[in-house]
């Protein structure tokens, strides 16, 4: 076996989501090998180095993948799935942009979403928002999978592998990045926070989220959102949790105001511990929550708060 | 410029699936079925583009059994102008289903093909990117704005971090994402006009693709349930818990 696994990253500084693709790829077990692509990212050359389990780390830096646009990624993974049996990414946005390409390129399948390795040709991934779960073989020499990082814990840094340079620069010339809208915060990221708490429709307003961040403060938490808080503009898309959004699996998810429609269970029932915080006492959020708690969110909250 | 949209029939999204006994697959039988909601947002940029007078015509593509004209009259009703029909017994796998697209792309030629994100069955989100790569037409994924000026396209895509614009050579691919519009409800005149609309039918053999097996299923079986847990009296009782049963505060 001899995998590939595409980092993520920002130029400067390695996203865990390739820690855990990491785990997953060693799940598979053979060599792993690393790819860092990016412009003047050599310091997440180092940083990728480190990661236990992995044992070459080819760097292809150059301005070309500056922004990863999928049309310059594709060619150069391509280039380097000579000899692979197997290519994973996470399966954030960034890798379910790039990597079916990927496959198309390879004429194989991509086999999206995995959450367990059975062997190195069968695997797990859920389907109809998690309703169910499929275990499907691959038939391809080269099998192309994204990772669902909540699935796999993050490996160590306890390595030292090989940094390898790759020269070929792939400028497709279709696209270029203009811009950026990050939402800047102190809190974790969602998709790695041990705490989360996400407000929905009954949050009324964005400046009542307000009452959920002095929470997160106190709990180290993230601050997620359902679609419909999304929609109504009460905070950004970042913040969506949910089939269609992030896949969250913390310790603590606390939700409030939420009533639970399968589209969020699905981003969010992996939790550990689910609290629900409803004024209605029938909402489906309950069926799914450890601790439920039928009260009008804006005492509750609050007192929560205060209790802390 | 002319639009092409594609538009997957799908379980409606408010069912609650039920795995087969057998554990082959997903209970379909007398299940409601509808447009793939991220579809539905396809097919109301592709008319709002027409509407805008960006583009002239709106070709409507779906891949599967008869029963997909289905949703191919409703997108017909929503104000296509037309709709290809493309003849698939067996659930493809996204790569055949984006090589038999490719084929419609290279014969209606269109300076832009909407896709959704994501099809609420399979949650493969594969299909557009996948027909970008065939055809060398560069992609906007996940798009909550597109902006056509000429021979370029500005799209606004939602990422992890926030919101992310690329600039595209046209001809483009777009999937699009939730907040890229709403979509509108058809009207009963438009359901009756669209029953006179055209609606094309083709094979696979006619559009010359060879479908190749990639995956086998093996299984599909039902979640672990999540047991519900307990109502909690006050905030006190759930302080409580959380601390000293769950753990999970300090
Ligand atoms: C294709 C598709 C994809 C989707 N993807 C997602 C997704 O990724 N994530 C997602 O979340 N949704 C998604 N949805 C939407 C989903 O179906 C629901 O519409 C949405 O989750 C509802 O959000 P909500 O629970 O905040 O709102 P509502 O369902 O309106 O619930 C609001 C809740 O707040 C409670 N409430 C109101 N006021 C108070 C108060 N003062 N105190 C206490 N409780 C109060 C109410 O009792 C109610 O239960 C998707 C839908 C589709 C069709
Ligand atoms: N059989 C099909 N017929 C028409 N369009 C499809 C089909 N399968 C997928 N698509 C399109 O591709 C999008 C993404 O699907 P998927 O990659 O399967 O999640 C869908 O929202 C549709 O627009």
């Amino acid at each position: 076996m001899s995998i590939l696994v595409i980092a993520e990253h920002d130029n400067d500084t390695l996203k865990s989501a390739t820690l855990n693709t990491v785990t997953a790829a060693a799940a598979i077990g053979g060599d792993v090998a690393v790819l860092v692509a990016g412009s003047d990212c050599q310091a997440v050359a180092q940083e990728a180095a480190k990661i236990s389990g992995v044992s070459q780390v080819i760097v292809a830096d150059n301005v070309a993948y500056a922004n990863q646009l999928a049309e310059n990624m594709q060619p150069l993974i391509v280039e380097l799935a000579a000899g692979k049996t197997h290519i994973l990414a996470p399966a954030t946005t960034s890798g379910k942009n790039i990597m079916p390409g990927v496959a198309a390129l390879l004429d194989v399948a991509q086999i999206s979403e995995v959450t367990k390795i059975e062997s190195a040709d069968v695997f797990e991934r859920p389907i109809y928002a998690g309703n169910a779960l499929a275990k499907v073989q691959s038939l391809d020499s080269v099998k192309v999978l994204t990772v669902r990082t909540t699935a796999f814990e993050e490996a160590a840094l306890e390595g030292s592998a090989a940094v390898e340079a790759h020269g070929a620069a792939h400028d497709a010339g279709k696209s270029s990045y203009i811009g950026e809208e990050v939402v800047e915060s102190e809190r974790p990221e969602l998709t790695a926070a041990k705490v989360i708490i996400s407000g929905g429709r009954g949050m009324g307003n964005g400046e009542n989220f307000s009452i959920l961040e002095a929470v997160a403060d106190k709990l180290g938490a993230a601050v997620g959102a359902s679609r419909a808080a999304v929609d109504a503009g009460f905070v950004s898309n970042d913040m969506q949790v949910g089939q269609t959004g992030k896949i969250v699996a913390p310790e603590l998810y606390i939700a409030v105001g939420i009533s639970g429609a399968i589209q969020h269970l699905a981003g969010m029932k992996d939790s550990k511990v689910i609290v629900a915080i409803n004024k209605d006492d029938e909402a489906p959020i309950f069926s799914v929550a450890d601790y439920g708690l039928v009260a009008d969110l804006f005492e509750a909250v609050p007192e929560f708060e205060s209790n802390l | 410029m002319k639009v092409l949209v594609t538009v997957k029939r799908v379980i409606d999204y408010n069912v609650k699936v039920r795995v087969k006994s057998d554990n082959s697959g997903v209970d379909l039988n007398n299940v409601k079925m509808a447009m793939n909601p991220f579809c539905e947002i396809a097919v109301e940029e592709a008319i709002r583009l027409k509407e805008a007078g960006i583009a002239t015509e709106v070709v409507a593509v779906s891949v599967g059994e008869k029963s997909c004209q289905e949703q191919l009259r409703t997108a017909l009703a929503l104000g296509a102008d037309r709709a290809i029909h493309v003849e698939a017994e067996q659930e493809l796998e996204s790569l055949n289903v984006a090589k038999l697209l490719a084929k419609v792309v290279e014969a209606e030629q269109p300076g832009i093909v909407i896709l959704g994100k994501q099809a609420i069955d399979t949650d493969n989100n594969q299909t557009g990117q996948m027909l970008s790569a065939l055809t060398g037409m560069a992609q906007g994924t996940f798009a909550s704005n597109i902006e056509i000026k000429d021979d370029k396209a500005l799209v606004t895509r939602e990422v992890d971090g926030g919101l992310q614009t690329i600039e595209l050579a046209m001809p483009i691919i777009a999937t699009t994402d939730l907040r890229l519009n709403e979509p509108r409800y058809a009207s009963l005149p438009n359901i009756m006009k669209a029953k006179r609309k055209p609606l094309e039918t083709k094979t696979v053999e006619e559009l010359g693709v060879t479908i190749k097996e990639h995956t086998k299923l093996l299984s599909v079986t039902p979640p672990e349930e999540r047991q519900a847990g307990i109502k909690v009296a006050d905030v006190a009782e759930l302080v409580d818990k959380l601390k000293n049963e769950a753990k999970v505060i300090g």
